[in-house]
């Protein structure tokens, strides 16, 4: 039966499984927003603004193993879109997102509401199509959720003109999808995993450095029965929280800016590091020469052989998919004579134990008076026994979400690592919550970031989305604060929050419940009652210490072992 | 080091600017850039020169590889390959000028393909270092318009680029 190019698509998202769609019309979608209207099977969620649709379905992608897909219309609504884009292309988000386009007549010739969406998102985008031909639709969405899920995983943009969602063609969604151009790779080379099997097991300070990758691949088991087959350290980045759980004594925190003393000390001083799916970002690693200057050697497991050997040195390059890989790894280890020497090994635990003393945890001055932060994040981890998925935007209330709240399992932790987005958190904590219906999600923010996409609080009412917001209201852009304070002289410019709404009477106007908590003995109550509100959005407005910091902190452009401590101010 | 890297990737709108994007999103240098469909009308075949350290060459490679429409790279440096540069050179050659400008041309193995009054119109083909080589033997001052097409680059003997 001849379908319009419109229905064909909708069809299409049927075929893949698609459950939501996150969107907002106009006039170049009209033909695709009245195919939606004529069925049923897929749900449309209405959001405020196109660049929370696609901070949606990425966190519905994050928080489940499911492709995230956005739809926004031409000229606006794509480059409004553009900021999700770039948000989950830094961190490797599978996603598709349909774009309408003027019609294909009329395009280059200024047409009303006109961008060139493929060149516009071409830096910030696994791949993007523009449909010429109404035959195209079909093949090009499959190809479209094909790459966005393969490999190392990313957004693809579908751009779609007008009037070809609206001629007719004959509907066949393709039963396979081949690229010649494009083979992800599957498992790793056989002689490289021995090699690395072998230079684990001869090594007398290993450490596993872990990130994204292992969430991303789903290998968050045979990532833990490594670290635990081998009895070594562990450290998860940002965005590799919850892969390795975080209350297991063989973790030893998140490395990096903002890590903690133990796991910079480790990255900086073991003799075998093995990287899987993490790529040496320079939050991590701080200054590359500093960071090479220690005779390590480095295995680095990565489904992207661009992320091997980009920022340092590697010894032993393994290319492949973890989920593959470590169970590679962990059949040659298992099936190895060779067994790690344990007084070694004890020796280096000694030293990772001492660096753990001396950097004292993670800790800050609590106060009877003030609310602190980190306060705030410690009883949310305990009200919500651990459990909860967590969203948060960007800054330092970002930073003691990660440090405080002990994640235990993979796509728990949902956040902004790559381009650091101000405004992804609470539109991504709508997409977790609608992938994760009935289970506990809060959004943990600061009063700049959630004003960068608080119109989603209207969205969050029509869906009925329960979301607790946890705001760390500290009156400040309180990480640009803190970087002013350290290195430019206490010369706060342009980083006080000033005219600030009442944010109770503002979730309240959204038709919400809004909390105000000015006193430390108030948040657990706080907390215990928003958190009993199952079906309610509450905002919890934590008026916290404007002044507090994050520790421990490697400055910009300064190496691992130069962290500065809570106490060395 | 220089490097000059073949490959072959899709035949379609947009391909080569995600060439040409990708080299300027990460500050990669390049020299030249010539591309034309194959045999196979359906892909395309590309050229470029470019420069940079080992590992800024590698993570090129891997780059180019990594763009979904690229089917095959390869980096024609690293092994035995030839290179050709076409380049059409107009001079300003009046009678007496005419037959010195003939005479390199001949020496360099080119053709004069056009001829007026006042000017003269050379066509070259060669490694670039060699037609670098011309431009600076024939009189400067003469030059009216220099036109080059980039380097094209293939392996040499059982050194092949196919799908
Ligand atoms: C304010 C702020 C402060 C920050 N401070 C810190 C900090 O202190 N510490 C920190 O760690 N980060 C910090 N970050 C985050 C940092 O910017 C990076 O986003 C993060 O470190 C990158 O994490 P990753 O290395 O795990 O890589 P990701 O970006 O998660 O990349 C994943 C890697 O895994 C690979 N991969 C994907 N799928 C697979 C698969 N199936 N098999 C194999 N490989 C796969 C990919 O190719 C990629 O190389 C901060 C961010 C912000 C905004
Ligand atoms: C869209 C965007 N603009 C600017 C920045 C730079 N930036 C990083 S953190 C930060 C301050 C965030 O303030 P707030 O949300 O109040 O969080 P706090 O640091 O106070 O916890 C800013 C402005 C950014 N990351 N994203
Ligand atoms: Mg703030």
């Amino acid at each position: 039966m001849e379908l319009t190019g419109a229905e064909i698509a909708i069809r299409c998202l049927q075929k893949e499984g698609v459950e939501y769609i996150f969107g907002y019309p106009g006039g170049a979608v009209l033909h695709l927003y009245d195919a939606l209207f004529q069925q049923k099977k897929i749900k449309h969620i209405l959001v405020r603004h196109e660049q929370a649709a696609v901070h949606a379905a990425d966190g519905y992608a994050r928080s489940s193993e499911k492709v995230g897909v956005a739809m926004v219309t031409s000229g606006p609504g794509l480059t409004n879109a553009v900021t999700g884009i770039a948000t989950a292309y830094m961190d490797s988000i599978p996603m598709v997102v349909i774009s309408g386009q003027v019609p294909s007549y009329a395009i280059g010739e200024d047409a009303f509401q006109e961008v060139d969406a493929v060149g516009i998102t071409r830096p910030c985008v696994k791949h993007n199509y523009l449909i010429k031909d109404v035959k195209d639709i079909a093949p090009t969405i499959k190809k479209a959720f094909y790459l966005a899920r393969s490999g190392r995983p990313g957004p693809v943009l579908v751009d779609i003109p007008k009037d070809i969602s609206n001629q007719k063609a004959e509907f066949v969604y393709p039963a396979s999808v081949s690229i010649r151009s494009y083979n992800p790779v599957g498992k790793g080379d056989s002689a490289q995993i021995k090699r690395a099997a072998q230079m684990l097991l001869e090594a007398r300070r290993p450490m596993v450095y872990s990130g994204g990758g292992v969430v991303l691949a789903g290998a968050s088991a045979q990532l833990t029965e490594l670290v635990r087959l081998l009895g070594i350290p562990c450290t998860n980045t940002l965005m590799g929280l919850g892969a390795y759980p975080a209350n297991d004594r063989q973790f030893v925190g998140m490395p990096g800016m903002h890590g903690t003393y133990e796991a910079c000390m480790a990255m900086q001083h073991c003799d075998v590091l093995l990287a899987v799916g993490a790529r040496f970002d320079d939050r991590v690693i701080g200054n590359v020469e500093h960071f090479a200057q220690m005779p390590r050697k480095i295995i680095h497991i990565d489904i992207d052989p661009s992320s091997i050997a980009k920022r340092v040195k590697v010894d032993v390059p393994v290319v492949g998919d973890l989920k593959l890989v470590l169970d590679q790894l962990l059949s040659e280890l298992r099936s190895s004579r060779k067994k790690p020497d344990a007084s070694d090994l004890a020796a280096w635990w000694k030293q990772v134990d001492e660096w753990r003393v001396k950097g004292g945890g993670l800790r800050y001055r609590n106060s009877t008076e003030i609310i602190k932060p980190q306060f705030v994040v410690e009883k949310l981890y305990e009200v919500t026994g651990g459990d909860a998925f967590v969203t948060s935007d960007v800054g330092q209330h970002q930073m003691w979400a990660a440090q405080y709240y002990k994640f235990n399992k993979p796509r728990r932790w949902i956040n902004s690592g790559g381009l650091g987005t101000m405004g992804f958190g609470l539109p991504a904590a709508m997409g977790v919550q609608l992938s994760n219906p009935g289970a506990t999600v809060a959004c943990v923010t600061g009063e700049g970031s959630i004003q960068m996409n608080i119109q989603e609080l209207s969205t969050c009412k029509q869906f009925h989305l329960p979301v607790k917001v946890v705001l760390l209201n500290n009156r400040y852009l309180g990480m640009v604060r803190q970087w002013q304070e350290f290195f430019h002289g206490n010369r706060y410019s342009e980083s006080y929050m000033d005219a600030l709404p009442d944010f109770v009477k503002l979730a309240e106007a959204y038709g919400h419940v809004g909390m105000r908590i000015d006193k430390p003995a108030d948040v657990e109550p706080a907390l215990k009652e928003a958190f009993a509100r199952k079906s309610d959005l509450v905002f919890m407005d934590f008026r916290t210490d404007p002044t507090e910091n994050v520790f421990p902190m490697v400055p910009g452009g300064k190496g691992l072992s130069e962290v500065i401590l809570a106490e060395d101010l | 080091m220089r490097h000059i890297i073949s490959l072959l990737m899709e035949n379609e709108a947009g391909a080569l600017s995600r060439v040409a994007g990708l080299f300027s999103a990460r500050a990669y240098n390049i020299e030249s850039l010539a591309v034309a469909p194959t045999e196979d009308p359906t892909l395309s075949r590309m050229t470029i020169v470019t420069s940079g350290s080992d590992a800024v060459i590698e993570q090129i490679n891997k780059q180019l590889n990594k763009l979904i429409d690229v089917a095959a790279v390869m980096d024609l440096s690293e092994g035995e390959h030839l290179e050709r540069e076409l380049m059409l050179v107009k001079v300003r050659a009046d009678a007496p000028a005419r037959d010195e400008v003939k005479r390199i041309t001949k020496t360099f193995q080119g053709r004069v393909i056009d001829e007026s009054e006042s000017t003269c119109t050379i066509e070259l083909t060669d490694t670039c270092a060699k037609l670098d080589k011309f431009l600076e033997t024939i009189n400067r001052d003469s030059i009216l318009e220099t036109v080059r097409t980039g380097a094209s680059g293939i392996g040499r003997g059982e050194r092949i680029l196919k799908l």
